[in-house]
């Protein structure tokens, strides 16, 4: 199930010479299709492809306590699942560390760029505020699930209405929704992932390019901001190649927007 | 003899059911898979084997071992589930391996398990039968070996008239005169009973009544389950 060894090898060659199995460069992601309203009892929902890989993302929403630090502010809880649907490696049983890895990177995607504006989800300063609960799935495991999820997140909370709420019964009237979009900020947060294979850096890596990956950089940005990064594997990185990222990451993020764009709105 | 006709909130005739559609391949990694939409109900399946049961002891030396998964994704209902399996969902695990096992030639396969998960995208009743029908054809199209395929709806009752396939509003909501019935039923394309449930209070004679109207409807869904599968064929 793993990489083969000469897979890997290959793919190192190819890398050498600048190239990729499937033509593309090392910056460049594989088709991105973003589809949102694909589940009508959610409050928000979105379906995002990157090729052959395939995410769900869904918004609940629900009224309940603040926490004691942040009485004006609404809550967020991201949660990722890697259903054994989408891939043989992944089973049943509680969550295994990449997808709570996966879940709580997402939530620093969203929550660090500020792209909700949890203030103006307070009801009631310490007592009342709204819960944003934001679900990822995966439903084919094709590589780079993270970078997809991302997406995902930013096209169903666009597209999400708040649901009505009834003060006096202090009850969320759920299939009833408002006009109101859940208020976020103009900018776009978008997570790129980075592989180190040998020398060369790659983003959207296929579930191939992935395996053989040895180190990872995930990076949350918008504008001029960086706002989330994770490390993830053991390979060390020099500050050159570290900076190297940060170039890429600008003409990436570049990239990225201009695709999706329209799909976005 | 009742002169008045029934009407459902949906305008639909009570042997009428939901538009179908299904669709097979959706899920790329997997040995076989499909989805199936009952309305608004939707369920994907994807079938991984069969493969080596692991652990050893778990093996069955005589025949293989079907194992279905069904779980609804959290924003497929109005109040967000927690994620994770729950009773509910165990049981109902449980109820599609029997609905689906009859008809499965799984004893050519000894010592191996062929799981099979399904996913509840959006809900609006009928979760079950949408699970068993993508299953099936999951299976299929996986090319684990078939003696019939199988089919699944709900009939039910509302206040005195027997219906097909209620919907979520039908349900749980409609409380009119004897309420609501609901008869989840599983066919094979040859009309034999896989599985049958029933929640609420039905007399005999309408019981069958309600039977013989969800076998024709499983004649349909078995054609569109059929068609689904045959045009992945041509497609390959």
């Amino acid at each position: 199930m793993e990489t083969s060894e000469l897979t890997e090898k290959r793919i190192k060659k190819y890398l050498s010479e600048g190239k990729r199995f499937d033509n593309r460069t090392p910056e460049q992601f594989r088709d991105i299709k973003i589809e949102t309203g694909i589940s009508k009892n959610a409050e928000g929902s979105a379906k995002v492809k990157i090729g052959n890989t395939e995410v769900l993302v869904g918004i609940k929403m629900n009224v309940g306590e603040p926490y004691p630090d942040s009485p004006d502010k609404g809550n967020l809880m991201v949660t990722a699942e890697l259903l054994p649907l989408s891939s043989p490696r992944f089973e049943n049983g509680p969550p295994k560390f990449p997808a709570i890895e996966l879940g709580r990177v997402l939530d620093r995607l969203v929550r660090e760029s500020k792209f909700i504006d949890v203030e103006k989800l307070c009801i009631k300063k310490g007592e009342k505020v709204w819960t944003v609960f934001i679900d990822v799935y995966s439903i084919n495991d094709d590589g780079n699930i993270m970078d997809a999820a991302g997406l995902g997140i930013i096209a169903a909370l666009k597209t999400a209405k708040i649901p009505k709420y009834d003060e006096k019964e202090e009850k969320v009237l759920y299939g009833e929704l408002t006009d109101n979009n859940i208020p976020l900020a103009k900018h776009t947060p978008i997570s790129i992932t980075y592989h180190k294979i040998g020398d060369n850096f790659i983003v959207d890596p296929t579930r191939e390019e992935e395996d053989i990956s040895e180190a990872r950089i995930t990076i949350g940005s918008y504008d001029e901001s960086i706002s989330s990064m994770q490390k993830g594997n053991s390979a060390l990185l020099s500050i050159e190649e570290f900076n190297k990222v940060l170039d890429m990451n600008e003409k990436v993020y570049k990239d990225i927007f201009k695709k999706i764009g329209a799909q976005l709105k | 003899m009742t002169t008045k006709i029934f009407k459902r909130k949906s305008g639909r005739k009570p042997e009428e059911m939901r538009p179908i559609s299904a669709k097979v391949g959706i899920i790329p990694n997997a040995d076989g898979s499909a989805m199936y939409q009952s309305g608004e109900t939707i369920a994907i399946a994807a079938v991984y084997g069969p493969k080596k049961m692991h652990p050893q002891h778990m093996q069955d030396p005589g025949k293989g071992v079907l194992r279905c998964t069904y779980s609804m994704l959290s924003f497929s209902v109005t109040d967000r589930i927690r994620p994770g399996p729950n009773r509910r969902s165990t049981e109902i695990s449980k109820i599609i391996e029997w609905a689906i096992e009859p008809v499965l030639m799984i004893d050519k396969f000894p010592n191996t398990v062929i799981d099979v998960h399904i996913n509840i995208i959006q809900a609006d009743a009928g979760t079950r039968c949408a699970a068993i029908n993508a299953a099936a054809m999951a299976l299929a199209s996986a090319g684990i070996p078939m003696k019939n395929m199988v089919s699944s709806i709900a009939a039910g009752k509302l206040d005195k008239t027997v219906v097909l396939d209620l919907d979520k509003y039908e349900d749980s909501e409609f409380e009119e005169g004897e309420g609501s019935t609901d008869i989840p039923m599983t066919f094979t394309d040859d009309g034999k009973l896989t599985h049958i449930q029933i929640d609420g209070n039905i007399t005999k004679e309408q019981l069958k009544e309600a039977i013989e109207m969800a076998k024709k409807a499983s004649k349909k869904i078995y054609e569109v389950q059929k068609k689904a599968l045959k045009d992945t064929g041509e497609e390959k």
